[in-house]
Formats: C-alpha cells, sequence, structure tokens
C-alpha cells in the first residue's frame, strides 16, 4: 500500500495539485465559509492612527495599486474610504501608477458617492489622479504640491478647489494612506515623504503579502501600523466594522473576512503538501533514488 | 482521437451546455443598470423588478469579456495552448496603448505644454488650466529638448543623440534613489535598532518585549557575521553564521507565506468574479435579491 502510494506521489502530475488548489478556494467560496478574526497590533495601530483625526483633518490616499493586486487590497481601500468618511475627513486621492485612478474611481463611486452622498466634491474629497515620474512625483510634491498638480483629475484648476487653496504641500496632510501593490508604493512614500520628515508626515499603509516582509523593519519609528495582505486587510475590517458598521453591515466592507475562508482551506493544503512532499523526498533518499 | 483532444473537446461541450443551460434558466453575466443624480449606478434585483433598471449591453459584454479571458489565462495551468496566447497578446499591447494614452494626457499635455503654451492647451484640452504662464516657465523648455532628443533614437541617423537624455535619467535616478536609501534603509534602520535590552514599564520588568529585543539585537548581529567573508566561516565565527542562517531561512519562510497568502487572495477574487458576477451561483453582497 505504501509502496503504491510512493510511486502515484512520486510521479503526481502537478496539474493535479492546480485542481486541488482549485478545489480549495472554490470550495469556500462556493459555501461561503467564515472564520473569526482577532485584530492583532498591527491593525489595531492603523485603526488608531486614523481614529485619533478630528473631523476636518487632511488625509492623502495614495491608492498605488492596480487590478492585478486588487484581489488582496481592494478589501483594505474600501475600508479605509469607510474609515475616513466616518471621521469627516477631508480625502486628497492620488496615484502613483497609470491604472491607479479606476482604482480611485471604484472607491469613489463605490463608496463614498454611493454610501455618503451629503460628502462634496472639491470641500470634501478630491481625485488628482496619476503623474508620472514614480518616487519623483513624491520628491516633489513633498515641498510644492503645485509643482506637479496644476489641476484635479477631472481637469479644474487645482486653486479653485476650496480644499486645496490652502495646501501647498504633502505636508500640509495630518495623515497619509498608502494602499500599495508594487513599485512605486508604500517603501517609496516611507523613503521619501515619512523618514526626511519625521515631525510633519506620519503614513500608515496596506499592502500586499509579497511587500509586507520588506515593510517590517521601517515598523514602529518610519511605520507606525501596516495591514499585512488580506489577513491584515480582515482584522482592520473587523475593527471598522464593529465600530462603523451598525448591526447589519454592509457585505462590501466585509470582503477581506470573507476572502479569509478559502485562504485558511488553500493554507492547509499547502502544509499537507509541503508534508507529502518531504515525505516523498525523504523516502527517496532512504531507497537510494536520489542522492 | 488522442486522450487530451478528447478532455479539452469534453470540458468545452460540458463547459458550453453548463453556460447555455445557466443563461437560459437565468441571466447570468447579465448587468443592469439605473441612473441616480445623473450618474449610471449598477442595479439590485429589487430595482430591476420594479422596473427602474435597464439591460447595460457594454457592461454585461465586458464581463462576458472579463469571464472569458480569465479562463483563457487560467487554461495556461493545464498547458501552453492558442486562447492563453491571445489573452496573453491582447494583454500586452492594451497595456502599452493605455500607457502611452495615460503618459499623453498625465503628464505630456498638462505638465509640459500646459506650462509652456497655457492658453493654447487649456482653448482645446484642459479648460480648468490657467492661461497665464507661471514664473519661469520656459525652464520646461529644457525637458522639452531632451524629450525631443530621447526620442531620436528612433531617426535613422543620431542615434546617439538619444545617449545624453538617458544618461541624464540613469544619473539621476540613482541620485535620488542612493539618498532615499542611505536615509531611510542604512541611518534610520542604524538608529531603530538601538533598542533597550532591558525593557521596564512603570519599574516592571517588561519580559516579552525585552525578549523581543534582544532576539532583534542577535538577528542583526549574526546576519551581519554571515555575510562577513573577509573571515573564514569556523569555529565560533562558523557557529554565530549558522545561526544567521537560521534568522534568513525563518525570514525567507515567512516571505514565502505571504507570497503564498497573496496569490490565493488573487485567485479567490478571481473565482469570486466568476462565481458571482459572471455565472450568479453566489451573491454575497445581496445584488441579486428579487430577482
Amino acid at each position: 500500500m505504501i509502496d503504491i502510494m510512493y510511486d502515484i506521489l512520486k510521479n503526481l502530475d502537478r496539474r493535479w495539485i492546480f485542481l486541488l488548489m482549485f478545489l480549495s478556494v472554490g470550495i469556500p467560496i462556493l459555501f461561503q465559509l467564515q472564520f473569526p478574526e482577532k485584530p492583532t497590533g498591527l491593525a489595531k495601530a492603523v485603526f488608531k492612527e486614523i481614529e485619533n483625526l478630528d473631523e476636518g483633518d487632511r488625509v492623502l490616499l495614495a491608492w498605488d495599486f492596480e487590478p492585478a493586486t486588487e484581489g488582496e487590497l481592494g478589501p483594505m481601500a474600501t475600508a479605509f474610504a469607510l474609515h475616513c468618511c466616518k471621521k469627516k475627513v477631508k480625502m486628497y486621492f492620488l496615484s502613483l501608477l497609470p491604472v491607479g485612478p479606476q482604482m480611485i474611481d471604484e472607491t469613489i463611486s463605490g463608496i463614498v458617492e454611493k454610501d455618503f452622498p451629503d460628502l462634496v466634491y472639491g470641500q470634501d474629497y478630491v481625485n488628482l489622479g496619476y503623474k508620472s515620474g514614480y518616487e519623483g512625483v513624491i520628491k516633489v510634491i513633498i515641498t510644492d504640491l503645485r509643482g506637479l498638480y496644476s489641476t484635479d483629475a477631472r481637469g479644474t484648476n487645482i486653486d479653485q478647489i476650496p480644499m486645496c487653496q490652502d495646501v501647498e504641500s504633502v505636508q500640509d496632510m495630518d495623515l497619509i494612506l498608502s494602499v500599495s501593490g508594487s513599485y512605486p508604493g508604500t517603501k517609496e512614500w516611507v523613503q521619501y515623504a515619512a523618514t526626511p520628515y519625521p515631525d510633519k508626515v506620519r503614513i500608515v499603509a496596506g499592502c500586499t503579502g509579497v511587500q509586507s516582509p520588506l515593510l517590517y523593519p521601517y515598523i514602529p519609528e518610519q511605520l507606525p501600523g501596516l495591514l499585512g495582505a488580506i489577513k491584515g486587510a480582515a482584522e482592520y475590517e473587523k475593527l471598522v466594522v464593529k465600530k462603523y458598521g451598525g448591526l447589519e453591515p454592509d457585505p462590501i466592507y466585509q470582503e477581506g473576512i470573507r476572502r479569509m475562508g478559502p485562504q485558511l482551506v488553500a493554507h492547509v493544503l499547502m502544509i499537507v503538501l509541503i508534508v507529502v512532499g518531504n515525505i516523498v523526498y525523504f523516502m527517496q533518499r532512504a531507497r537510494g533514488e536520489r542522492t | 482521437m488522442k486522450r487530451e483532444t478528447l478532455i479539452w473537446t469534453l470540458l468545452l461541450v460540458l463547459g458550453g451546455g453548463f453556460l447555455a443551460y445557466r443563461a437560459m434558466s437565468s441571466g447570468v453575466g447579465s448587468i443592469y443598470v439605473q441612473e441616480i443624480d445623473g450618474v449610471e449606478r449598477e442595479a439590485r434585483g429589487v430595482d430591476v423588478v420594479a422596473g427602474t433598471a435597464v439591460l447595460s449591453w457594454s457592461r454585461t459584454g465586458g464581463t462576458w469579456v472579463a469571464a472569458l479571458f480569465t479562463l483563457c489565462i487560467f487554461s495556461f495551468l493545464y498547458k501552453d495552448n492558442p486562447f492563453y496566447k491571445f489573452a496573453e497578446s491582447v494583454v500586452i499591447g492594451v497595456s502599452a496603448a493605455y500607457w502611452m494614452v495615460v503618459g499623453l494626457w498625465s503628464v505630456i499635455i498638462p505638465n509640459l505644454l500646459g506650462k509652456i503654451f497655457p492658453a493654447w492647451v487649456q482653448s482645446w484640452a484642459m479648460p480648468g488650466l490657467s492661461p497665464l504662464r507661471e514664473q519661469g516657465w520656459f525652464w520646461n523648455i529644457i525637458p522639452l529638448v531632451l524629450g525631443v532628443m530621447l526620442l531620436w533614437r528612433l531617426a535613422p541617423k543620431g542615434g546617439w543623440i538619444a545617449r545624453w537624455p538617458l544618461a541624464l535619467i540613469i544619473g539621476t535616478t540613482a541620485g535620488i534613489r542612493l539618498v532615499g536609501f542611505m536615509q531611510a534603509d542604512f541611518l534610520s534602520q542604524i538608529r531603530n535598532s538601538i533598542l533597550p535590552l532591558v525593557v521596564t514599564i512603570d519599574g516592571t520588568f517588561d519580559f516579552w518585549t525585552s525578549m523581543q529585543n534582544g532576539l532583534m539585537l542577535v538577528g542583526i548581529l549574526t546576519c551581519l557575521v554571515y555575510f562577513f567573508f573577509s573571515i573564514e566561516h569556523k569555529g565560533v565565527v562558523g557557529k554565530v553564521a549558522n545561526v544567521g542562517i537560521w534568522y534568513l531561512m525563518i525570514t525567507f519562510g515567512a516571505a514565502f507565506g505571504f507570497t503564498v497568502m497573496g496569490r490565493i487572495a488573487l485567485l479567490a477574487q478571481r473565482l469570486e468574479f466568476l462565481f458571482d458576477d459572471w455565472l450568479w451561483l453566489i451573491d454575497p453582497a445581496g445584488k441579486r435579491i428579487g430577482f
């Protein structure tokens, strides 16, 4: 029996593993499996930073992600927007990625305009759109916003937008919320905004799983809070929904929590595959089939 | 008939049959819209039943195209095939064109032409732009000239002219990044690593924070020793370097775990799209209540 299993596993076609992964992610989605989330320190730190803001404070929302990472970052962007709207802060959206404006539009139309119709464009929120130049953009706007942004994304002169009139640079923001999927992203905001101006610029972020290990060294001095991947998004959602979601929270504010169901099952599968792969490897060595 | 051809044919027939059944029995992939305050928004099932929403052919077509392209990309997991190649080529072509158009409208027109010829640009492209030239506008002629020089490489002769602006780009980028890394990743990291090994809070010894700081210090020192190649890794140095290797392996393991989590989240989002927006098998956001 062991020999038969060994032979099957040794020659297993990788496509069976793909099929198993598909089922382990697909079945929990179909049955909408959900598991309880307990917020950890970093999610609480992000939540606290936004909670500490007062009504009318300025928040820069750097939406540096694209459709390729929307699955991970979309839920945290949604939760950030909900939290900012509830806190009644002034929101300045911008992106350093060419596809970022679509992500901003999605947040504005799907959250701000839909659920907070009282908020007025130009007074409560503004879309500054995309600017090319990678970290060069941060380098310029950290001292001179108008050096690059003469108009907003709709083509309105920035001096005619009430909430932009007394903003000279990013240093006038009370907090930067960076949602980052690739380069440029949170790392560049930390390098060129938060680090050179530690007394004036505060930043918290949400990033992809791939980026998380690169950003942990900045915690807590340069980056007080970080939401790592979908797990961070789910923890933060839990905190926001608990305080602001009401008795029956809208399901769009629980996307992260929903996506943790397939995560758990798929991770169990990954662990099983790693264990089985190692058993086969050591069996091969014991039988002298591999040196 | 070959085995693989048979499997493909069966899959296509079964998939097509299922789609036809779903299309006839419900309205799979259909997107309904309604106008609210002059803005077209996605409608819910109850709005469709109430007769206030209409079928959007463009959004429905978009959903079907997105779903079919997703399946084309997934098909690569079985093996390379023409469907995958087609989807890949379309993505590359569309991305290149998109970048070009975005670059033109977000950089060249507002930040270059808009600064040199503001009245002209205002008349046909950006009505919100001020028609008056800013002080020092003539500095923008330099990037214009450099841009033309960069495009010179497309000319049959004088390709070397493009090397000058290219050298400037490489030099400035290297300079900017050097300063950023020196400040944020070198000096600040050294400062952040100087932590007390014995932490007390209100006169009470904080065991966990002290241990955390101690582990971090050991990790930094042992990893530095591992990367110190001027002394042979033997004896005490070898043992310390081995501890460094353990730290590095744990870091790589954590990074791998985060990457797996990220990739599963992306797969979950795609499957959610297929099951929810396209096939109407699930409805987590309650969009189709009433159908």
